[in-house]
């Protein structure tokens, strides 16, 4: 079967100017593979700032003017060309995007859902998204600061799922949202999978990604760092990247436990494994290393060259 | 010190059905107080209210029984909002918005991980945790006696959850300041707060 989404190779810089006219170059996301068949959901959690988002806007090629994109993006088989993205977005391949601010503030939500068509079969059709989510014909008439911020996910998600897309890719769909409406949004993304669509699922919530995924890929500075099977969140014994393990360590139900040190900013990546600053388990060849690959291990992948060593409690 | 609700009631619209209804709530210094309910409940107009940002139809907000607007300068009640990519001047670069009440702590900077290259930078260029971070740098001044976290980690990863947390409670407990938690993560409710509340409260 041919994968509804192939990520090979995607590389993301920025240009940005500092002091004048001096230009440098941010790589954000280095050398990223990924695919998505039909029927699968792949969430893709990781450091907050380590491209998440961006991976998102590469997709539907909605990235700011001064980036870069380098590798391919293939969709149903075919390179996703500028035109023949302009043309599949907002129909076969939809953004829930993260923020609240993608609403347009002056118009009615009713109204910015239809895209200005005014048939009664598609009015029909959103009402029926909205109350899916358990928004009612009354919240059409509002404007998007009567709406609180989890009224305003739910109309984000209905608006991507009225149409009936065949490529979701949903930035943080649920901060904002109680556990009940959380489930039962992806309840429905995991039955639009089963009908064979494919879904990117961006989030932190280790949880709710466990629950509805096929698969967990792990980010870190722009990189892949670790592909899992949902059931190995079951037991941080399965996991692999030390990295994979202090998220599990620092989830409020085991131990609520912060390891020190930050993520490093792109403009100052060293060679060698980028998670050595926050690394219990590193050792000096994993500074002297070049690059790390990322590479199969144990039913998944990692870009580890000492995966599965305790030592992170 | 006492900041109270006295008989809160609010609507959006004139003689709409209120979001709040006769809500009273009272945190004391040192205390963190959760607050969990379904969305589209009023979470975040009573931190609105509380932090003095709309005014309720009926009923006050006390603070040590003096009304909050008779303050002056920065308010004592700081609110830490859902979505820090709101709240940020799009048009000012972020230093310029930090400063926006006088310079804030180094320390403050260094703890939330902040780089100094940032400051040079425009909100959109940042990602949403990295500005959450800068908003709480601007929300805890020395003179930030009650925090409103309205959901204020949903959009962190884990770590950074738990570095964040583990930093306001260390700074909370040092200045004896009050917190208000809202979030739908009962786990973490249960982990940071003294007490938690449930909208709408039963009126007794």
């Amino acid at each position: 079967m041919e994968p509804v989404l192939q990520i090979k190779h995607l590389s993301i810089d920025f240009t940005r100017y500092e002091r004048g006219t001096k230009r440098r170059r941010l790589t954000v996301i280095r050398d990223l593979s990924l695919e998505i068949y039909p029927g699968q959901v792949v969430a893709v959690a990781g450091a907050s700032g380590s491209g998440k988002s961006l991976l998102a806007h590469s997709i539907l090629d909605i990235l700011p003017h001064n980036s870069h994109v380098e590798g391919e993006i293939l969709y149903d088989g075919t390179l996703l060309t500028p035109e023949r993205i302009e043309r599949l977005r907002g129909s076969e391949i939809v953004l829930v995007p993260q923020g609240v601010s993608y609403l347009d503030p002056l118009m009615k939500v009713g109204t910015q859902l239809r895209k200005g068509k005014k048939d009664p079969g598609t009015k029909e059709r959103y009402r029926i998204a909205l109350n899916r989510y358990g928004l009612g014909e009354e919240t059409e008439e509002l404007y998007p600061f009567e709406l609180s911020g989890g009224m305003a996910r739910r109309v984000m998600i209905a608006s991507a799922s009225a149409e009936s897309p065949r490529l979701i890719i949903a930035d943080e769909p649920t901060p904002g949202l109680d556990a009940g409406t959380a489930g039962r949004i992806l309840g429905h993304f995991r039955e639009l999978a089963d009908e064979g669509a494919g879904i990117l699922f961006i989030t932190h919530d280790l949880e709710l990604a466990s629950e509805v995924a096929d698969r967990v890929v792990v980010f870190y500075a722009g990189e892949t760092i670790e592909e899992a099977r949902a059931e190995d969140f079951a037991d941080v014994a399965c996991l692999r990247h030390p990295y994979t393990k202090a998220l599990w360590y620092a989830m409020p139900k085991h131990g609520f436990k912060p390891v020190q040190g930050s993520q490093p900013y792109p403009g100052q990546l060293r060679s060698g494994c980028h998670f050595a600053g926050q690394c219990e388990t590193c050792r000096e060849e994993c500074l002297e290393r070049e690059t790390i690959p990322l590479r199969p291990y144990d039913g998944g992948r990692v870009r580890c060259l000492y995966p599965k060593e305790e030592g992170q409690v | 010190m006492m900041l109270e609700a006295k008989g809160l009631t609010f609507s959006y619209r004139r003689g709409s059905t209120p979001v709040l209804r006769d809500i009273s709530l009272s945190i004391s210094s040192g205390e963190r107080v959760g607050l969990k309910a379904p969305s589209g409940r009023g979470k975040t107009t009573l931190c609105r209210l509380l932090a003095g940002y709309d005014k309720p139809q009926k009923g006050r907000v006390l603070l040590d029984s003096r009304p909050l607007r008779e303050y002056r300068g920065a308010c004592p009640v700081q609110m830490i909002w859902q979505h820090p990519e709101m709240v940020v001047d799009p048009l000012l670069r972020l230093g310029e918005t930090l400063r926006e009440a006088g310079e804030i702590d180094k320390r403050m900077l260094d703890e939330l991980h902040i780089e100094d290259g940032w400051l040079e930078r425009y909100p959109a260029e940042l990602s949403g945790g990295e500005l959450q971070r800068f908003c709480l740098a601007r929300a805890l001044r020395p003179s930030t006696k009650y925090l409103l976290c309205d959901e204020i980690s949903a959009m962190l990863d884990l770590v950074t959850q738990a570095q964040i947390w583990h930093f306001l409670l260390e700074e909370a407990e040092r200045r004896g300041m009050g917190l208000l938690v809202v979030s739908h993560d009962d786990a973490l409710l249960k982990r940071v707060c003294t007490r938690i509340e449930e909208l709408p409260f039963t009126t007794l």
